[in-house]
């Protein structure tokens, strides 16, 4: 168990390792840095004080060497559209995104597993049929059309809902939160439905096919069997063995949720770190993207050395084919 | 002559296997088939049924723009569903949009499966380093959404060529960024069943009588894994013509001047408060409908292949 988790740690700093590489790539050889920061009048000797000063003459191991020892404590450099320290942009912008990624699984969880599991327990209801519908409909709408659709009828039509932004945001140290206002909260059940659309249909499609194949095993028909009522069959023996996979996908779609974001984001102007990355892409700002890549980066690994080390505390069946496959 | 009876043989046994009894067994498959050859057929045919030619400037009329449509008091009959804010007409907009579309999901799901297919094989008949390594990218790649990919080569690729080359470019960009975005459910899959086929009787055969080892993958083994690989490539199409329309409606897809249906989308959306509605409701209708039927046709395809299913 130890050593899995070591060499779990070693691999995500191998893949952290990588994607700093990567964005040390862009940051130094796409674009030049020094004629992002001046103006069109600095000289060529400036220009050349300014490479020596910010060691861009240096080795390219000095420099990477430099970049990663920065990143590591948290200085990303000066976004050049906004001229503004990057580690700034992203602490005002994580909260939006976050709550609103949170919100969104919540949402699909809640609404997703009792879908599923009605499904999967009566395959030939009317209800289930509609439920089918429904999530071949979720999966096949792209997530910003139904954003559009949204907007078109909650905002523009009823004019129920407000169709950008935030609404008004609380200040708690340094996190804003549009929790707990009436106009946060208003504002974000549009995005928040849009976002989760998507990752309800996969827990609901999951979690019904999980179903309806742990229904068909064994135990379940020796449970039956032994005369236990369907509630305790249904949901003490079949839905507890779906739920490995469910949490494993679950943790791994919370990495998703957040860069799906970027597509909600941008139809409802939410101002996250998702909008900021666009943006960032669209005027070439390497720094800001850089920094998003590794920052996502960071959360997708944790969040996978999470889900990994939790999947082998679920089922012991995975270490004794692992043994197995060693021996 | 004698591959003439091979192809007649495999045809015979096509209509008179399961796979087409179960495709004629399910309405709603036989509907989807019908809806995307349409679809195809009037991408296709797009120049010969479109009423206007949109990507022409000369015959574009900045009078006729935001034209709502034809059954609307101020529509008019040469407008079917109407126009967007420069006087395209959407109808003929979508048609040319969702050849873009489909030429753009195509090319890179080939290009996804090319790439899978191929590092799939010999990671599972080499094995040993060059499989570790291969897996390891795979797993690292696959933990990231492929949308992220999509915009990160995308975006670099927007860095480095300047606007107008950018624009000339922008399809075959795409197409880079959503193959190599997609290839690792291709080589996963390949993989696994390389390993299952790869002891089997007739690949030791073919081992034994001398064939090199190129043949023996792409000859011999990849007939036999390619199942899976035909439902993940119908999936990988919706998933492709997805990606490509949510890059464009996020403005680092195909640019306005030639729009694909994401692009129309975003065009639609900055009009949507004044009430032009039109502009993306019908784009986007016909971007759901190709994708469901897609979808459908990929999800019958993996039940009528997999015998556990039955």
């Amino acid at each position: 168990m130890i050593a899995l988790i070591i060499r779990r740690i070693f691999q995500s700093f191998i893949v952290m390792l990588t994607v700093a590489l990567v964005a040390f790539t862009l940051f130094r050889y796409v674009g030049d840095p020094v004629s992002q920061m001046v103006g069109q009048e600095t000289s060529i000797a400036d220009m050349e004080r300014m490479r020596e000063e910010l060691g861009l003459n240096d080795p390219v191991i000095v420099q990477f060497a430099r970049f990663a020892w920065n990143t590591l404590q948290g200085k990303f450099g000066i976004s050049y559209r906004l001229g503004r320290p990057v580690n700034e942009l992203f602490v005002e912008r994580l909260p939006a995104t976050l709550e609103l990624s949170l919100i969104a699984a919540l949402f699909s969880l809640v609404v997703g597993i009792p879908m599923g599991v009605y499904t999967g327990l009566y395959p030939d209801r009317v209800l289930s049929k509609v439920f089918q519908a429904v999530s071949l409909i979720g999966i096949s709408l792209p997530t910003f059309l139904i954003g559009i659709l949204l907007i078109l009828f909650f905002g523009v039509l009823l004019g129920w809902l407000p169709t950008f932004g935030r609404g008004e945001v609380v200040q708690i140290g340094w996190w804003s939160t549009g929790l707990l206002t009436v106009s946060g909260l208003k504002a974000i059940i549009m995005p928040a439905f849009t976002l989760g659309m998507f990752q309800l249909t996969l827990i609901m499609r999951l979690i019904r096919s999980e179903m309806m194949e742990v229904l068909r095993t064994d135990y379940i028909k020796f449970a039956r069997a032994r005369g236990l009522t369907n509630r305790a069959v249904n949901f003490g023996h079949a839905l507890k063995n779906t739920l490995v996979p469910v949490i494993t996908i679950t943790g791994l779609q919370i990495g998703s949720i957040i860069a799906f974001a970027i597509i909600t984001e941008t139809v409802f102007q939410w101002p996250g770190m998702g909008l900021l990355f666009l943006q960032a892409i669209q005027f070439a700002d390497i720094p800001v993207m850089s920094t998003y890549l590794i920052l996502i980066a960071f959360f997708f690994v944790v969040i996978n050395l999470i889900v990994d080390i939790l999947y082998h505390v679920v089922d012991p069946r995975l270490r004794f084919d692992k043994a197995v496959a060693a021996g | 002559m004698k591959s003439v009876t091979r192809i007649q043989d495999s045809l015979h046994r096509f209509f008179d296997g399961d796979i087409w009894y179960s495709f004629k067994k399910s309405k709603v498959t036989v509907v989807a088939a019908c809806v995307t050859a349409v679809f195809m057929l009037a991408a296709f045919a797009a120049p010969l049924i479109a009423p206007h030619t949109p990507f022409d400037p000369g015959t574009i009329d900045l009078m006729d723009a935001s034209t709502p449509p034809a059954w609307f008091e101020d529509g008019t009959t040469k407008f079917l569903l109407g126009t967007d804010d420069q006087g395209r007409d959407i109808f003929s907009t979508i048609l040319y949009g969702s050849r873009i579309s489909i030429f753009v999901g195509f090319a890179s799901m080939l290009l996804a499966m090319i790439i899978g297919i191929t590092l799939g094989l010999v990671s599972g008949y080499i094995g040993g380093a060059v499989e570790a390594s291969i897996m390891r990218i795979a797993d690292v790649q696959i933990s990231f959404p492929a949308i992220l990919i999509a915009l990160l080569i995308n975006g670099v690729a927007q860095t480095l060529l300047p606007g107008e080359r950018h624009d000339e470019l922008a399809v075959w960009v795409l197409i880079l960024a959503i193959g190599v975005s997609n290839w690792v459910h291709f080589a996963r899959t390949v993989r696994g069943s390389t390993l299952v086929e790869k002891n089997k009787e007739y690949v030791q055969a073919a081992r034994v009588i001398g064939r090199r080892r190129a043949t023996i993958m792409f000859r011999h083994i990849l007939p036999n894994v390619m199942g899976p690989v035909l439902v993940i490539a119908t999936i990988g199409l919706a998933i492709a013509i997805l990606t490509e329309a949510t890059l464009s409606f996020l403005g680092v897809g195909i640019p306005p001047t030639k729009p694909s249906l994401g692009t129309l989308i975003r065009i639609g959306q900055d009009f949507l408060f004044a009430g032009e509605w039109w502009i993306v409701i019908f784009p986007g209708i016909a971007l759901a409908v190709l994708i469901l039927a897609v979808n459908l046709l990929g999800d019958w395809l993996r039940d009528a292949l997999n015998p556990k299913l039955r």
